[in-house]
């Protein structure tokens, strides 16, 4: 596990040799009925970077998040995702793109009728129909080593706590070693110590696997942890980009207000 | 002639409809004259495309509507079904998992039942075969009754409640938790995984349970009938299958199918359909049952027919 003292906020490296865009969205549109959530989404981001995207309830980032992997189709603009077009590809080439891209839930999502091997297992063996099950097992104690809870393989969702859920449901997203990772309010309903393991474990996760992510968060001092760039959301498009210091030091109040 | 509305087809051929029984109600009453007619019905149906919002005047013509709805919502998730069916690849493992909580975890409830059945069914009709001097009757009568109608219904409404209802909040938990949107981000089809699996297992299981709950109801019957008399068991089922027909059981036999599939298709609807929080996971699991309860009751009626008509 990693510690807090190693980590500095706004100054995590991304990989260096990268200047892929992951994703590029231009002038993405998203409306249910009357209510125009997102209006002119233009967003990038690279390889192995971390962007924390901040904004209000009901702006529209868990929408953003779910665009990307095809859970919700935009009404217009461009959205590439791994150099391709998400609105235009068939099925399997977005059953492709869910596999190099893991999303992390609010609520965590575990399969509550599976244990928690059967739930790590389950992307595996969608992935990998014929991998023997030896190598699945190692996946598994990999992924569960990794957020420090090997001990829990054989016990069902119900039996763990709120910021174990989370652990193990980021195991689960991780066990593939997706390129790009989603997270979708990742310390919401956590104590500020369990918050705090949750965001320095996404971190570990990036500097291991060196994986790009979008982190959706209200939880400040996640934001300060894991943010390379942070990113503001208001009413369907982002008002400011900047790192941590940049935004806390801007002078819109909107921005501001999130700061404090 | 339709007017000119940006809506779908069913939904604009629909609304018109509404416009036209509404003035056809309001002459009935006499309310209007033949040269206002036309008119008021027009301003009717503009209000009514104006705003969806706008409270039904006529609480049967929108429980009119939403019936036509929910029917075509239902063949629309049938269709799906039988799409994803056909297309590989299968979920065998699944498949097997969903047989054998649909059936083998059933087996003891649908066996007492049966048994129950039976039993009762022999124990009330004694005293009336008996006056007739018709107890020699008695295993023949209670296997055409079970064998034909009790038991492939009881059975299904036993399904209906335990699987049907099962499947609804299982599905409607999974819904409002994103754990389908999990599964879908997984690389998983999680209609072919959830559904098609759900609805393939009841649809297989539901006449193997009532084959079994038949056989227990006859072996309750037996233990029935030798509650005031003594029949041997070979006598008892040698008598029983003696009035048993070709026509009796397998038309009984076939209908199962279709149970299952119903009880297996609404409850998996239900609750891949569910909104509202937990308030709809309860909901789903509700009209799951209340649902197929009914369809296996019109499906039955159905069979009835067609049985009589080509036997």
């Amino acid at each position: 596990m990693i510690h807090t003292q190693e980590i500095q906020a706004g100054t995590n490296e991304p990989a260096n040799d990268l200047n892929e865009n992951l994703v590029e969205m231009k002038g993405v549109k998203k409306s249910f009925g009357d209510n125009h959530v997102l209006k002119d989404i233009n967003f990038t981001i690279k390889k192995g970077e971390n962007v924390v995207v901040l904004g209000k309830s009901g702006t529209g980032k868990s929408v953003l998040i779910k665009c990307i992997v095809g859970l919700i189709d935009p009404d217009g603009g461009v959205l590439n995702v791994f150099g391709k077009d998400v609105l235009t590809m068939n099925d399997k080439d977005l059953s492709e793109v869910r596999t190099k891209a893991g999303f992390l839930f609010q609520s965590g999502a575990l399969y509550d009728s599976m244990t928690v091997r059967e739930n790590l297992e389950f992307p595996v063996l969608r992935k990998y129909k014929s991998k023997p099950q030896e190598e699945i097992d190692t996946l598994v104690e990999e992924a569960l080593a990794n957020v420090g809870l090997e001990d829990t393989a054989d016990k069902m969702p119900s039996e763990l706590s709120g910021g174990m859920r989370k652990r193990i449901s980021l195991a689960r997203t991780i066990i593939l070693k997706p390129e790009l990772l989603l997270y979708d309010e990742p310390t919401t309903g956590l104590d500020p110590i369990t918050s705090q393991e949750i965001s320095e474990l996404i971190l570990e996760v990036q500097k291991k696997y060196k994986t790009a992510s979008i982190i959706i968060t209200h939880d400040i001092k996640c934001a300060k942890i894991t943010a390379d760039r942070i990113m503001v959301l208001d009413q369907g498009a982002f008002v400011a980009e900047g790192t941590f210091e940049e935004l806390k030091n801007s002078k819109d109040d909107l921005v501001r207000s999130f700061f404090t | 002639m339709l007017p000119s509305i940006k809506r779908s087809g069913l939904q604009q051929a629909l609304d018109y409809l509404i416009a036209m029984c509404r003035s056809a109600m309001i002459a009935q009453t006499g309310a209007l004259t033949m040269e206002n007619k036309d008119t008021q019905a027009a301003e009717v149906k503009k209000k009514e495309v104006a705003s969806d919002e706008t409270p039904p005047q006529y609480p049967l013509i929108g429980a009119l509507k939403a019936f036509v709805m929910e029917v075509g919502a239902i063949s629309k998730f049938a269709f799906q079904y039988f799409r994803e069916l056909v297309k590989p690849p299968y979920e065998f493992r699944e498949l097997v998992k969903q047989m054998h909580l649909t059936g083998y975890k059933s087996l003891a409830l649908v066996g007492i039942t049966g048994f129950i059945m039976g039993l009762v069914l022999t124990i009330q009709s004694r005293p009336v075969m008996a006056e007739f001097g018709a107890e020699a009757w008695i295993p023949g009568m209670i296997a055409v009754s079970i064998v034909r109608e009790i038991g492939p219904v009881i059975t299904a409404l036993i399904c209906a409640g335990k699987v049907g209802s099962g499947m609804g909040a299982e599905l409607g938990s999974m819904k409002v938790t994103e754990q389908i949107d999990a599964m879908e981000v997984s690389g998983t089809n999680p209609f072919k995984y959830l559904v098609v699996t759900r609805v393939l297992a009841t649809t297989l299981m539901v006449p193997i349970l009532v084959v079994f709950s038949d056989t227990i109801a006859l072996f309750g019957s037996y233990i029935g009938v030798n509650l005031e008399g003594k029949v041997s068991l070979t006598l008892f089922f040698t008598k029983a299958f003696e009035s048993l027909d070709f026509s009796d059981v397998l038309p009984a036999f076939i209908k199962c199918f279709f149970f299952g599939f119903i009880i297996g298709l609404i409850g998996c609807y239900k609750g891949y359909n569910s909104n509202k929080g937990t308030e709809g996971v309860g909901q789903a699991s509700n009209s799951a049952v209340v649902i197929a309860s009914l369809m296996v009751f019109i499906i039955d009626m159905i069979a009835v027919q067609l049985t009589t008509l080509f036997t």
